[in-house]
């Protein structure tokens, strides 16, 4: 009985969060069932809709899989957006440097590319944070906004179309990229193997995590830093580690929403959203609402990328702006989080009747007490 | 090309970095009680671009710009009413509330622009700069420094009046104690929750007027206005090592430097091929000069640490 | 020195309890199965008054909303056996309004580049029935909108943004008989189905710089773009040469972002500081320009749509582009059978760029004459305006 309580908290605050937009969607003059249809069938209505969900959910899997590794470690990563990007333009280069190079070759060399674009991206501010003491969300803010420049810099001179310069429009792009580099699709479908690439990498994430020792120094860092540290784990190289793991991750999915898009090339409209979908920034909710687990992060990201596929029908199908979606995904995200506490008052609420009506004292007092919170600022004594 | 250094060009520069600087100092400086008192709050965009619409929409609607500005500190005190009862009440984790709030605000002002706006249209007046007498009339200095709008001087202002607040007075000695040592605060007697949800309101509302400046400047609101000032807001906060006199120097760096950049650009000093790398130059003089700082400031013990009496 | 280790507070391992988690693992599970169940249900609800939305389809095999695999094979198989010069379902439909979609980068209303196209539709001369899905910047999401509108079947598709062509290339083969125009863009992608629209912007670029000069007295003008590219490079590269024609120096900065107001009007500011006496600008950010402009009492030339009601005093003229001149002439040649495969330019020759005046603001007559003259020399080819 309490169990079922205790279930239906957390649903019964997302079902309350849902009920806020369907009466924003009254407010706007459309029926939430109606709005409700729109958003479902948008994003699982057909097979077409739903590989474009997969593919929605394809760089939030990467991301929230990479946001996992960095905040077990205790490191935030506020910074996707921007490694997203970094991945995808080192990724760009290899196939305009070496496009020629057989299909079977160039996928996994571009695929690379874009990790090792998006660890350098994670490394700076992870290797700033651990021999620089540099704040990693103000680094990672930051550092976003200079790959931003650097992107738009790239695209809009030596990586340009030059089709668009002979032409004169110079919209900022690269040309068409290799067609060896393109990830290949079933056919018929969209579906292309970046979805596959992302779910193993979830695997592997969470394989690495507790099934490899560096995984557990990772976590041990993570658990506390003096303690990792007393037992001769070197704290700053897994902070950096961490950063630029979970910036990897991201650069992959950089390098798949370039040679995964119906475009096959980069384009920027001026700001990181416009290419990346704020999958940098979605991926944080992603990988929160998994649990910081790599391999919840899966079904969570297909969530949130129905959420958005959705959002574009419903916008489409009544005419109702999209920004909805984003709204409604703060207002879940906020319901959840805060009916964490509710649940446990309830729990301490049971429990305190249970033993009023048991003559069993043994029980523990303290047993549904909240969990201790985990420590954001620690003070670790250096080596 | 006209050279940068000539006397007219610097006070035109300082004047627009003060005019830049402007929102920033607001949230900041609101991010730093919040965060002295313990909480983290990153969803300081979404309540500022929240904020932002309320003000447009109101000194549209109206042409009333003390109105607008009311209305959006009540935005942002709403918001922090929300905000308190999720993370200080509910025990919610800050960071990814702070996302949440972040989130609703940005989808939600998008949504209600578009249905009841639509159109960008500019307010009917935005906030005059005003030169402050005598002190005005000084060459170059004056319209560099004293001809500005009121919720400019206002930004300003309110740094002696949070260091005040945070030094002087006993709600001050309090919110620092509960950003340190929560148990001993408690134990002293001091409620660390009532702290905190007054910190929380300051904070929000200073975000909500933050959005405020920035459309009574602009006179204008759109989609996504802050465009990410919110979160360079709270980057300011710990570049200013929780310091009020902190926030205004990372708001004025970030600022200047941003005019320095334009006015390069105008010039044609920055040539336009190198335009997107110069626009990184805030970004990367904010990093390098918290090389040069970290280490030697502390943050709050107790930040983002919810508080459960044992 | 004691050195900072930061840690997120999280729902993890250590805030969050074992029991927590699965609750978590099992709600996003629900949520993703509530989702499903609502598409499924949706496909079941066909008959119900629940199609309001869709009502306004024409075309019978349209209703694809939540439609099943077997369905789209069926649909599949119709379209090809539809393959052809005309099937009776189009001619059918010809008999209704229009049905024509619009994807466009920004807001319906910007008063810019997305409001110019619906603005053209709405001058269109036909019954039309139109559906917007605006503020798709990102491209992916512009491509899903397209494709789910071709999936409608939507008779004619606007794919407003030239980035959407790599998708647009994609996309379009697959739906033979659906009609995309796309722009702006000189070229079809090499396709039967797509048509291609771009305006000579730089011709009412010229015009408004030519003005501009007359109306400077330092002899300094100030330009505020986004990010160097597509048509504001052209309006503002025909900008430049009309102003410096008339011995005028023009300073340009891109400010590297099509969002951020506040600095395009601190880059008004700058240009002010450094003597600029008239500016100009393009994309949906000058209105923070705009009002810096205004305040301080300088000329403003505007592109794109007429931006007088901007600033009703100072704004002496706007560049603005009347699609429907061409988009007329794409819907008659589909009339006729032919659905893509032709560029069109708008351009001051064609009506298609007209430069609108303000009448408040108090332009001298001679000035006027000047740009009149311009515009005379462009059309007949006298005067080119360098791009």
């Amino acid at each position: 009985m309490r169990k079922l309580l205790g279930a239906s908290i957390p649903i019964l605050a997302a079902l309350v969060a849902f009920l806020f937009g369907a009466l924003m969607l009254i407010a706007l003059g459309a029926s939430p069932w109606e709005g409700l249809r729109a958003l479902g069938s948008g994003a699982f209505g057909s097979s077409d809709r739903i590989v474009a969900t997969l593919i929605k959910a394809t760089p939030l899997i990467l991301v929230g899989a990479g946001i996992s590794i960095a905040f077990r470690t205790s490191v935030v990563n506020i910074g996707g957006e921007g490694q997203i990007v970094a991945g995808a333009l080192l990724s760009t280069m290899v196939a305009l440097a070496i496009p020629d190079l057989p299909r079977v070759l160039l996928i996994p060399i571009v695929l690379v590319a874009g990790l090792v674009g998006g660890a350098i991206a994670g490394a700076i501010p992870g290797a700033l944070k651990a021999y620089a003491s540099v704040n990693e969300i103000l680094s990672t803010i930051m550092l976003n906004i200079i790959i931003l420049q650097f992107m738009n810099f790239l695209l809009r001179g030596p990586l340009i179309d030059p089709l668009e310069v002979e032409a004169g429009t110079r919209i900022p792009q690269t040309e068409r990229l290799s067609d060896n580099a393109a990830l290949p699709a079933l056919p018929g479908s969209r579906l292309h193997l970046g979805v596959a690439i992302a779910i193993l990498a979830a695997v592997a994430a969470w394989l690495m995590l507790w099934r490899t020792p560096l995984g557990f120094r990772l976590r041990a860092v993570g658990h506390s830093p003096a303690a990792a540290r007393s037992a001769g784990i070197k704290v700053e190289r897994h902070v950096t580690y961490a950063l630029a793991i979970s910036g990897s991750l991201s650069g992959l999915a950089g390098a798949i929403l370039v040679f995964g898009s119906e475009s096959q090339r980069m384009v920027t409209d001026g700001s990181t959203a416009g290419f990346t979908g704020s999958a940098g920034f979605n991926g944080i909710v992603t990988a929160l609402f998994g649990g910081l687990h790599p391999l919840w992060t899966i079904p969570s990201a297909i969530l949130f990328g129905g959420l958005l596929t959705g959002a574009t029908n419903l916008q489409r199908v009544l005419q109702v702006p999209a920004a909805l979606a984003v709204a409604l995904n703060g207002i879940v995200v906020v319901f959840v989080v805060s009916s964490n506490r509710v649940r446990a008052r309830l729990d301490a609420l049971m429990e305190s009747r249970d033993e009023m009506n048991s003559s069993d004292r043994s029980a523990e007092p303290d047993k549904m007490s909240e969990p201790e919170p985990d420590t954001f600022f620690e003070e670790v004594k250096p080596a | 090309m006209s050279q940068f250094f000539t006397l007219s060009v610097i006070v035109s520069v300082v004047a627009s970095g003060i005019r830049l600087a402007t929102p920033y100092l607001l949230a900041s400086l609101g991010e730093t009680i919040g965060q002295r008192s313990g909480v983290l709050n990153l969803g300081v965009d979404g309540t500022m671009v929240l904020a932002a619409f309320a003000a447009y929409y109101t000194a549209l609607k109206l042409d009333n710009l003390w109105l607008a500005v009311f209305v959006a500190f009540l935005v942002g005190l709403l918001i922090g009413v929300i905000y308190a009862l999720i993370t200080v009440s509910l025990h919610a984790a800050q960071g990814i509330s702070g996302i949440g709030i972040f989130l609703f605000g940005l989808g939600f002002s998008d949504l209600l622009f578009q249905v009841w706006v639509g159109t960008p249209l500019p307010i009917p007046s935005k906030l005059p700069p005003l030169g402050i007498p005598g002190l005005s009339s000084i060459p170059q200095l004056g319209d560099a420094l004293f001809r500005h709008n009121l919720m400019t001087y206002g930004a300003f202002l309110l740094v002696p009046v949070v260091i005040f607040l945070l030094q002087k007075t006993t709600f001050g000695m309090n919110v620092r104690a509960v950003g340190e040592n929560p148990q001993a605060a408690d134990s002293l007697g001091v409620s660390v929750e009532r702290t905190r949800v007054v910190a929380i309101l300051l904070g929000s509302s200073a975000a909500g007027l933050a959005g405020a400046a920035l459309v009574l400047q602009g006179g204008i609101f759109q989609a996504n206005l802050t465009n990410g000032l919110g979160f360079i807001a709270v980057a300011i906060v710990y570049f200013g090592a929780w310091r009020p006199l902190g926030a205004m120097a990372g708001s004025l760096l970030y600022g200047v430097v941003n005019a320095i950049v334009l006015q390069l650009k105008a010039q044609g000093t920055i040539p336009r091929s190198a335009s997107d790398l110069a626009a990184m130059a805030p970004a990367v003089i904010t990093i390098l000069a918290l090389v040069f700082l970290a280490g030697r400031v502390k943050a709050p013990a107790a930040l983002t640490k919810p508080f459960t009496r044992h | 020195m004691a050195r900072l280790v930061i840690n997120i507070e999280y729902m993890g391992e250590n805030t969050m309890n074992t029991k927590h988690r699965t609750w978590f693992r099992l709600l996003a599970l629900l949520f993703s199965f509530g989702l499903v169940a609502a598409a499924c249900g949706g496909s079941d609800a066909d008959d119900g008054g629940a199609d309001a939305g869709e009502a306004t389809e024409t075309t019978a095999a349209a209703d694809d909303e939540a439609m099943s695999d077997e369905e789209m094979a069926a649909m599949d198989e119709e379209e090809m056996a539809d393959d052809g010069a005309m099937s009776d379902e189009e001619m059918a439909a010809m008999d209704g309004p229009l049905r024509i979609a619009v994807v466009a980068p920004s807001s319906k209303d910007d008063l810019a580049f997305s409001q110019s196209m619906v603005d053209a539709i709405d001058a269109l001369d036909r019954e039309i029935d139109l559906q917007i899905t605006d503020g798709t910047f990102v491209v992916e999401d512009a491509a899903a909108a397209v494709r789910g509108y071709a999936e409608d079947g939507v008779d004619v598709i606007v794919a407003h943004g030239t980035q959407y062509g790599g998708s647009l290339a994609e996309i379009a083969p697959d739906f033979p008989d659906t009609t995309f125009i796309w722009g702006t863009a000189a070229d079809t992608l090499g396709l039967d189905n797509v048509f291609a629209y771009y305006p000579a912007a730089d011709q009412g670029g010229y015009v408004n710089g030519i003005l501009a000069a007359g109306l400077s007295t330092s002899g300094k003008i100030g330009v505020v773009g986004p990010i160097e590219a597509g048509d504001a490079v052209a309006y503002i590269v025909g900008f430049q040469n009309g102003a410096e024609s008339k011995g005028a120096e023009v300073s340009v900065v891109y400010t590297g972002s099509f969002g951020d107001v506040a600095l395009a009007a601190e880059t008004a500011t700058a240009h002010l500081a450094n003597g600029a006496d008239v500016l100009t600008g393009t994309a949906q950010m000058v209105v923070g320009a705009v009002g810096v402009a205004n305040d301080a009492g300088v000329p403003w030339f505007g592109t794109q749509a007429n931006q007088t009601s901007l600033a009703p005093d100072i704004v002496v003229a706007s560049q603005v582009y009347h699609w429907e001149v061409v988009l007329e002439e794409m819907l008659a040649l589909r009339d006729s059978g032919t659905i893509g495969g032709q560029a069109f330019e708008v351009n001051l020759a064609n009506g298609g760029l007209v430069i609108e005046y303000n009448d408040a603001f108090d332009l001298p007559d001679d000035l006027r004459a000047e740009a009149d003259a311009a515009v005379a020399g462009i059309i007949d080819g006298s005067i080119s305006t360098g791009a």
